[in-house]
């Protein structure tokens, strides 16, 4: 359970200082898959990247099972069990994919266990583990893997800044797959997605839109998608994902 | 007899701690402590003693040699010449490299001068590493000098690191390639302290189709300074690729001189240069896979001297 209390960022800018979030008050518990969305610059990913601890708040607090984590570093974070999926994957000369996995799971790896994660975002391990996570892989590559290494760090919760932007079609599908999959196999862990997309809204308990630094609107997707449809909040993709035998939802309901 | 240093230091030199029946030469505090030959491969003493002929025999098939040197003397200095003939059509590896430990006051200094006289139509890969240890006041230094004279259609890799200890080296290496010919290098620096490491290469592209691929990675930390100056020049219808990639750390300081030169209308030379900190999105996204941040940065630096 992350409770946010009354979070605030301000970022310096060259024109001054300039609030990005504003007061977010938000309670993720325990086993939710909460999808954050809302208009760009709004401040999703900012709160995103306080929670992992990648940014430092301007005020308020985060309290992650009881525990005030507002002055953690990422590293306390990650290992009280927080994972966080980059919205731009980090590229590293030498790191191989095998070995990022490695890192997230926290020990060596079996091949075949490696390559449960590939497949979960699409990659076929004997393609990609020995392959370096550098500028030979394209943004698509590189934002699966990034996926790849949240799913085999295991966190109790699991946070993906935008997963879907690079995701191909064949892909999309899995991806929501792979979220549902977490869900079973983590215990009580919790999914926090920042995303417009609306298949991704679709599989939420939950929805937050954060707009302007605060939240506009929070409750059960029920409550809150069907106003978000043909909105840019819940865009419904390429049109050519309704191609072929992927499921596509529009105004809520799903077509084969 | 070798010490438990020494032993200790060949191990890291060579990846071997028994040398067995292959064929070797292992030299210590300026004396061979252990020399076999074997049909395929020669090991004979110059005249002068001063270094080593290897002769490798045409046709040999996936052999290796390995002349390590290792030097615990405080106060030694020596230039030792090794000279490799490698037969036409030969497969080997070769392995070299240097270790000093230095307790000692004084300066303790190998110059190794390796030239490779590689046969047409030879694959030859060339392992080389060089370390330095021990706490004593006397610096460590070495100065290795590598000449290859290339045949048609042979092909020369080269693995060279130094990632530790070395207070002071002046490394130059330089190629010639016939046609047909290819040479690929991977160096690997790493200076810490007040270590000083100057590289030099020159390649010469002689011979229509001939590639060269020459790829450094440094790493400078503490206040020390890299110098590295690569340079290629074709002469035929060839490609040349040079690429320098360094990490700089607290003080450390890095110079990188590129020069490409072409004699030939389709020479095709490139170069590539990067020097930059470690970014923060790479420590970044490691610490949120849960490793602290002096276990990010070292996990990045062994990925990129990898």
């Amino acid at each position: 359970m992350i409770q946010i209390r009354n979070l605030a960022y301000t970022a310096k800018t060259d024109e001054g200082e300039r609030e990005i979030l504003r007061g977010i008050d938000l309670d993720i518990p325990d086993g939710r898959l909460i999808v954050v969305t809302g208009p760009n610059g709004g401040g999703k990913s900012t709160l995103a990247r306080l929670v992992a601890g990648i940014a430092k708040p301007s005020g308020g607090s985060i309290v992650f099972d009881g525990r005030d984590i507002t002055g953690a570093s990422i590293t306390e974070r990650a290992r009280l069990g927080i994972g966080f999926a980059f919205q731009q994957p980090v590229r590293f000369k030498g790191l191989k994919v095998m070995d990022l996995l490695a890192i997230a799971a926290g020990r060596t790896l079996a091949k075949s266990e490696a390559c449960d994660y590939l497949v979960s975002v699409g990659l076929c391990a004997n393609d990609y583990l020995q392959r370096e996570v550098n500028s030979s892989l394209s943004g698509g590559e590189l934002k699966r893997i990034e996926i790849a290494t949240v799913i085999a760090k295991a966190s109790k919760v699991s946070i993906f800044d935008e997963p879907e932007a690079g995701i191909d079609l064949w892909s999309f599908q899995s991806l929501i797959d792979t979220f549902r999959n977490m869900r079973r196999t983590i215990a009580n862990s919790s999914i926090v997605i920042i995303s417009h997309q609306e298949r991704i809204l679709a599989i939420a308990d939950e929805i937050v839109v954060i707009k302007d630094g605060l939240i506009a609107r929070h409750g059960p997707k029920a409550a809150i998608l069907p106003s978000l449809i043909g909105t840019s909040m819940a865009a419904p993709g390429c049109p050519k994902f309704g191609r072929g035998d992927v499921p596509v939802i529009t105004e809520g309901k799903i077509h084969a | 007899m070798l010490s438990e240093i020494q032993k200790k230091m060949l191990r890291e030199l060579t990846g071997r701690s028994e040398f067995g029946d292959g064929a070797f030469n292992i030299r210590a505090n300026g004396c061979s402590a252990g020399r076999h030959s074997t049909k395929g491969i020669r090991i004979e003493p110059k005249p002068n003693g001063a270094g080593l002929d290897v002769y490798i025999e045409p046709g040999l098939r996936d052999d290796n040699v390995s002349i390590p040197v290792v030097m615990t003397e405080s106060g030694l200095k020596e230039e030792v010449y090794n000279d490799f003939h490698v037969g036409e059509g030969a497969v080997v590896t070769i392995t070299a490299g240097c270790g000093i430990h230095n307790c000692g006051r004084e300066d303790s200094q190998h110059d190794g001068i390796h030239r490779f006289f590689i046969g047409r139509g030879s694959r030859v890969k060339y392992v080389e590493k060089h370390i330095g240890e021990g706490d004593g006041a006397g610096r460590r230094i070495l100065n290795p000098v590598t000449e290859v004279y290339q045949e048609e259609d042979s092909v020369l890799e080269m693995e060279m690191t130094q990632i530790r200890g070395v207070d002071e080296t002046e490394r130059t290496t330089k190629a010639a390639l016939k046609a047909g010919a290819r040479l690929a290098v991977r160096e690997r620096l790493m200076t810490g302290a007040r270590e000083r490491a100057v590289s030099h290469y020159a390649v010469t592209l002689d011979g229509a189709g001939a590639v060269a691929d020459i790829v450094s990675r440094g790493v400078a930390r503490g206040d020390s300074v890299q110098t590295l100056d690569l340079k290629i020049v074709g002469n035929a219808p060839c490609r040349g690729h040079t690429e320098c990639d360094s990490i700089i750390m607290d003080r450390g300081h890095i110079v990188a001189v590129p020069t490409l030169e072409a004699a030939d209308i389709d020479a095709q030379l490139v170069h590539e240069a990067a020097i930059g900190k470690i970014a923060g999105d790479q420590l970044d996204k490691l610490m949120s896979l849960g490793l602290t941040a002096a276990e990010a940065e070292a996990r990045i630096i062994e990925g990129f001297l990898s």
